[in-house]
């Protein structure tokens, strides 16, 4: 028995697929290269995801262009007395803080603004260390990519922000709140991060590592 | 405590020559590093990590069958509560407002823009989580009695394991906290029943979520297909 507490490469290990053999992703079975579908949970069986970073790619781009106009556009139009209000992402938090919600301020300016710009940066700089064979630490890296899987869905909570006062505030002349459009382009955005991240092969991350250590 | 998995000879051959022609069950690859390991089960209440990545593989949890049921039927009914009940009630100058979690997702169809929104918020907050549930219960119920898989058990369990990143039950209690700070000043809010509901959802969600091993739920499915 060995701790595994700081696990750090040791001997290069034996990979499913140096052996000739492909591991699911789903289940962790190891099949003969070549098997189409997994013997064991009947998934899709691949050595390593065909096209993984093109996928990737292909995704973080439509996210990131409908992060632009959710910025840009409304995301919550606020009617009082006659008065109308739009206000976008940022203006919600600038809102907040003039309330003196600091705290709910904080939690809205993490999960719609500091989580997306820094999920986009994660994902594009491991896609880049894949293709570019990188020297950053491969722990590093993994680090990176499960915590980009793991916060990744917790963007959406900001339009689920917006669906609870349009729902609530129904007063008619007195307030209401509608939702704007910049709701859609933003739970787009999140929708399509998150499966640019699951396109990802982690085991693509891997292989960079131990080729550069052969260089 | 924590283990290191067993790991097969740095031989290619032999591992190659173990795993000739059909699966081999004893040995496993690391989803994220594509280390092989030979399946070793934890000593009780312990996991196993990856020798390569330190990826935790299989965990051994008494009893993780009964919890991941016990959590998957609570939430789907702890989900019915909070759809039928209102989650919040709120007065601003004498009008009362209640609202259920419907009606959230409801909130953006009344733009023709934005109603594709509203099914995918419902499909979020409130299908998928039960959909999830259901197939948990689906695969693990039959198992847990000694019957044999259930038809299309398989497909059942990869569906749950899939959607587990869109059940966003979770996520939406925490809207609901951040909508309340924001218009607290100028409403007086009540919390329904469902509010409560969809919490203790959250925290089903959340201790059904490290209970369950998957390895060994596929192996014990695999074997009742095979007999």
């Amino acid at each position: 028995m060995v701790a595994m507490a700081d696990a750090r490469p040791q001997a290069p290990a034996l990979t499913a697929r140096a052996a000739g053999l492909a591991g699911c992703r789903a289940c962790g079975l190891v099949s003969q290269r070549g098997t189409p579908s997994c013997p064991r949970c009947g998934g899709a069986l691949h050595s390593r995801e065909p096209q993984s970073l093109q996928r990737v790619w292909a995704w973080l781009l439509v996210g990131l262009i409908c992060y632009v106009p959710a910025n840009l556009l409304p995301m919550m139009i606020t009617s009082a007395a006659g008065k109308t209000y739009r206000s976008n992402i940022l203006g919600g938090v600038i809102d907040l803080v003039h309330h003196g919600a600091l705290g709910v301020a904080a939690v809205v300016f993490v999960a719609s603004i500091v989580i997306p710009v820094s999920k986009f940066g994660v994902i594009a700089m491991l896609a880049i260390s894949v293709q570019r064979r990188s020297r950053i630490p491969v722990h590093a890296r993994i680090h990176l990519y499960h915590a980009v899987e793991f916060i990744g869905r917790w963007s959406m909570v900001d339009v689920f922000v917006v669906a609870i006062l349009a729902a609530l505030v129904r007063m008619g002349f007195f307030a209401s709140i509608d939702p704007g459009p910049a709701a859609i382009f933003f739970a787009l955005s999140v929708a399509f991060t998150m499966i640019s991240a699951q396109a990802m092969d982690p085991r693509l991350i891997w292989d960079s590592a131990s080729d550069a250590d052969h260089d | 405590m924590r283990t290191a998995a067993a790991h097969p000879g740095s031989s290619p051959d032999a591992a190659a020559a173990r795993g000739g022609g059909h699966a081999d069950d004893a040995l496993f690859a690391c989803p994220i590093c594509d280390a092989l390991h030979r399946a070793a089960e934890p000593p009780p209440g312990g996991r196993l990590r990856c020798r390569r990545c330190g990826e935790v593989l299989m965990t051994n949890r008494p009893s993780a069958m009964d919890r991941t049921l016990a959590g998957a039927f609570a939430s789907i009914v702890m989900m019915a509560g909070a759809v039928f009940f209102p989650f919040l009630e709120m007065s601003i100058l004498g009008i009362e407002r209640r609202v259920s979690v419907v009606d959230a997702a409801l909130a953006f169809s009344a733009s023709s823009l934005l109603a594709p929104l509203a099914v995918a918020v419902g499909l979020l907050i409130i299908v998928i989580p039960l959909i999830r549930g259901g197939a948990l219960v689906y695969t693990v119920l039959p198992m847990r009695l000694g019957l044999p898989a259930a038809p299309g058990a398989r497909e059942a369990f990869r569906l749950a394991t899939r959607l587990k990143p869109w059940s966003m039950a979770e996520i939406f209690i925490i809207g609901v906290v951040v909508a309340l700070v924001k218009i607290a000043g100028m409403a007086s809010i009540h919390l329904g029943p469902a509010f409560w509901a969809m919490a203790c959802l959250v925290l089903l969600v959340v201790l059904e979520g490290t209970s369950i091993c998957e390895w060994s739920l596929w192996q014990t499915l695999d074997r009742k297909r095979r007999r």
